[in-house]
């Protein structure tokens, strides 16, 4: 028996890892080549530029709103999104009344959980006109309306270059809480209630509980979910493509790297260069997420 | 040489395509908007498929395909058993004009089987086919996902149609090609010296309006800027917003804008500004224009919050009676038509004047779009030039109008049909307008200046800069566009 295990253990494998390396492995490793090229992307034929691709987008000021513009979301998405899951998974299972004997959840935890999950069913194109339609700028519109009720005027939104990078945010944090909600419940229930009522014995207060108890035990699972909402705020791509105007607009205050490489690789025929966006991005991704792994590396707490 | 291939990289951010079908306006200038939310796809399936295929390199093996003797019916020698692969944008003109065109092909040559293939994925289904040096002989390269037209024609990709141009069109008397069309067609499908490019239709931009409501109302569309203000002040008195504009593409905004500048300094403005000359921006035509967007906003004569408005929501908008005048091209009825609301009568006016402009009222910026072109790698090359020249024929231009009821750039190939109120102003305004119509190429030349200048339009509009820091804005971009390395830069005069 032991002799056949080996190639049916690879015969397993082998569809998935050829699959992987022919649609993933192999056109990152394309796009290395081809940010050293002037390539097009419409013909055959490329000269080699060496890092000169590189070197204008260190000039390129578009690239620079852009970077900022990821930068700021990689900071504030991640942070707000990961404390309000945190605080909602928090209040579902062990933020119920804590009167009588135990420590139990609110009402209608389910319901609620539902609720929060409910913008992860939808594709992010959905979300992404749903919100567009309720941040219409028209007096008319529907948030606009709400605001009319209280005497205040129409607002811009989207179409404010002040306000629309802090509408995609917030629209990219409320569609993905949902999803860290339910990771976080998921692991806040495999942790023995004992720890909670012990802690609540010892006279600990609710925020007490949630910053002492609460985030050291689910460390790992903020630890991980953190670098995958870092990628997300890296990424935004298709919320800003189809809620900016321009996209990437007004005045490219929603501008990201993203969109930039779709632009120049597909747009302005100039797949090199937009490869060279797309290595940068690449290595940023990559900082960021080793970055960040160790930064937040603790001790692991068993239980 | 390795295979070309789109990188991985691109779709790091790999979007859903799901939404581009939620709009699909015909034409290249306001579809190609949508392409970004398809492009991670795109790169996708290239990747994909670049990586299966065989070497890349391609180039030769080709010759074109004809052969045969050229006649007068056939001038161009296409050998009758060569097979055509037609590829059709599928937009919003359909492929039912296609159908018939390849009908008067196979009437020809019989034995001639036709690949036709109407498809919205230009881009993610042609750009495999151009790398690996396997093309269409035909392509109407439109809509969202059209590939950049001007780095094909630079990178030797598109066959030269003077050859076309010259031989005899059909259904016009021993006239060439060349004389039964619109001036612009003959000058947008230039690229450095040889024509490469036939933009197949003829769109025409203005202030559109519901002809029925000015009727009810009393007004007509003023052809002075001071006539034009106390228009809008009596509209906006009868509660209706004089202006709205599909504030999330300011290109459309632009197009007022730009053909006040026009028609103010004359097509030496927009000349310059395809010629990124210095300071081509900067004129005192353009500043006047620009000043006259910013008088119509502070006067709040443009609808509040159409800032934030796309396409269909703000013509909606417009259809509903809720603002007078759109800037817009000649798609817009069409492309209304399920939202326009009964007796709306869609019609286009020019834009009014500045005092002292050097062109008169009745003219508008012309553009011939719908991009048809012979790959020079395609296998029945002459094959593909035939069927451009069916195109062009009396009956072949006629029926796309009839079916599309969108004109082509074909001179009076579509005199005595009977068509809708929006196409029969466009088409008066195509002959009233004469050699005094006019075009600006720089958004198909310099592809990456154009979201710059749209960026500064949307401040303009908005109100938030001066007629001044507008104009040095976009002198900005376009002095950007002449320095940069990768971009070609074209003269116009």
């Amino acid at each position: 028996m032991k002799h056949g295990r080996v190639p049916f253990i690879l015969g397993f494998l082998f569809p998935g890892l050829a699959l992987y390396g022919v649609f993933v492995i192999s056109p990152f490793v394309q796009a290395f080549h081809y940010s050293l090229t002037d390539w097009t992307g419409v013909a055959p034929e490329f000269g080699y530029v060496g890092l000169e691709n590189f070197r204008q987008l260190w000039d390129d000021s578009l690239f620079r709103t852009a970077l900022a513009n990821n930068l700021l979301l990689l900071v504030i998405v991640p942070t707000l999104t990961v404390l309000l899951a945190l605080f909602f998974a928090f209040l579902l299972n062990v933020g119920g009344g804590a009167q009588r004997a135990g420590v139990r959840g609110i009402r209608g935890n389910g319901f609620y959980k539902l609720m929060f999950f409910l913008p992860q069913v939808l594709s992010v194109p959905v979300i992404a006109v749903i919100w567009s339609v309720i941040m219409d700028t028209t007096p008319t519109g529907l948030l606009n309306s709400v605001l009319g009720w209280f005497g205040i005027g129409a607002v811009g939104w989207l179409a404010d270059p002040n306000l629309a990078l802090w509408c995609v945010m917030w629209v990219l944090i409320w569609g993905s809480v949902g999803f860290y909600l339910v990771l976080f419940n998921a692991a806040l229930s495999s942790v023995p209630r004992d720890i909670f009522e012990a802690a609540l014995i010892d006279g600990a207060g609710r925020l007490a509980t949630f910053a002492r108890v609460t985030v050291p035990l689910l460390w790992d699972t903020i630890q991980t979910s953190w670098v995958y909402l870092a990628i997300l705020a890296l990424d935004v791509y298709a919320l800003v493509a189809v809620m900016t105007a321009g996209p990437g607009g007004p005045d490219n205050a929603t501008q990201v790297i993203s969109l930039q490489i779709a632009q120049n690789g597909f747009q302005f025929g100039a797949a090199g260069y937009a490869s060279a966006m797309g290595v940068v991005l690449f290595a940023f991704t990559l900082l960021i997420a080793a970055l960040m792994l160790r930064i937040s590396r603790r001790e692991r707490i068993e239980y | 040489m390795t295979v070309p291939s789109t990188s991985a990289l691109f779709t790091t951010s790999s979007p859903s395509s799901s939404l581009s079908s939620l709009s699909s306006p015909p034409f290249t200038s306001v579809s190609r908007r949508i392409f970004l939310q398809r492009a991670g796809l795109a790169s996708l399936a290239v990747a994909g498929s670049s990586v299966l295929g065989s070497c890349a390199s391609g180039g030769g093996g080709t010759d074109g395909g004809g052969g045969a003797e050229k006649t007068d019916d056939n001038p161009f020698g296409v050998e009758p058993s060569d097979e055509l692969s037609v590829v059709i944008f599928n937009g919003g003109y359909g492929d039912e004009y296609a159908t018939f065109h390849e009908g008067l092909y196979t009437d020809k040559f019989a034995e001639a089987g036709i690949n036709h293939k109407a498809i919205t994925d230009i881009r993610q289904q042609m750009q495999p086919l151009f790398n690996a040096g396997n093309p269409p002989d035909v392509l109407d390269n439109a809509g969202a996902e059209a590939m950049p037209i001007s780095v094909l024609a630079d990178t030797g990709q598109l066959s030269d149609l003077t050859e076309l141009f010259d031989a005899e069109s059909i259904g016009f008397d021993g006239a060439t090609v060349r004389d039964t069309l619109v001036p612009d067609a003959i000058e947008s499908a230039d690229y450095e010296g040889k024509p490469l490019v036939l933009n197949y239709a003829l769109q025409v931009y203005g202030l559109w309006y519901d002809r029925a409501l000015f009727d009810e109302m009393g007004w007509e569309p003023a052809e002075t800027w001071e006539d034009f203000l106390s228009l809008c002040a009596e509209i906006k008195s009868a509660g209706i917003a004089p202006l709205a504009h599909q504030g999330k593409y300011p290109y459309y905004i632009e197009q007022l804008v730009f053909d006040m500048a026009v028609k103010h300094g004359g097509k030496e403005i927009a000349y310059a500004i395809d010629s990124l000359d210095a300071g081509a921006w900067q004129s005192d035509s353009m500043r006047m224009a620009a000043d006259a967007l910013l008088e119509l906003k502070s006067k709040g004569y443009i609808l509040e919050g159409t800032e934030g408005l796309d396409h269909i929501q703000s013509q909606t908008q417009w259809n509903q009676g809720k603002a007078a005048f759109i800037p817009c091209g000649s798609w817009l009825e069409n492309e209304q038509k399920s939202v326009a609301p009964k007796g709306f009568q869609t019609t286009v006016a020019p834009t009014p004047l500045l005092p002292d402009s050097a062109l008169p009222f009745e003219c508008t910026r012309l553009e011939s779009a719908e991009a048809f072109i012979v790959p020079t790698k395609a296998a029945n090359r002459v094959g593909g030039l035939e069927y451009l020249r069916i195109m062009l024929s009396k009956e072949g231009a006629g029926e796309f109008t009839k079916l599309t009821s969108a004109p082509t750039i074909v001179l009076g190939a579509a005199d005595g049909l009977d068509l809708s109120p929006g196409a029969t102003s466009a088409t008066a305004l195509i002959e009233s307008g004469g050699d005094n119509n006019w075009n600006y190429f720089y958004d198909k030349w310099y592809t990456p200046m154009r979201p710059k200048i749209e960026t500064a339009i949307g401040e303009l509009a908005a109100g938030r800069v001066t007629a001044d820091e507008f104009c040095a804005q976009a002198q900005q971009a376009a002095d950007e566009t002449a320095e940069d390395p990768k971009t070609k830069k074209r003269t116009r005069s």
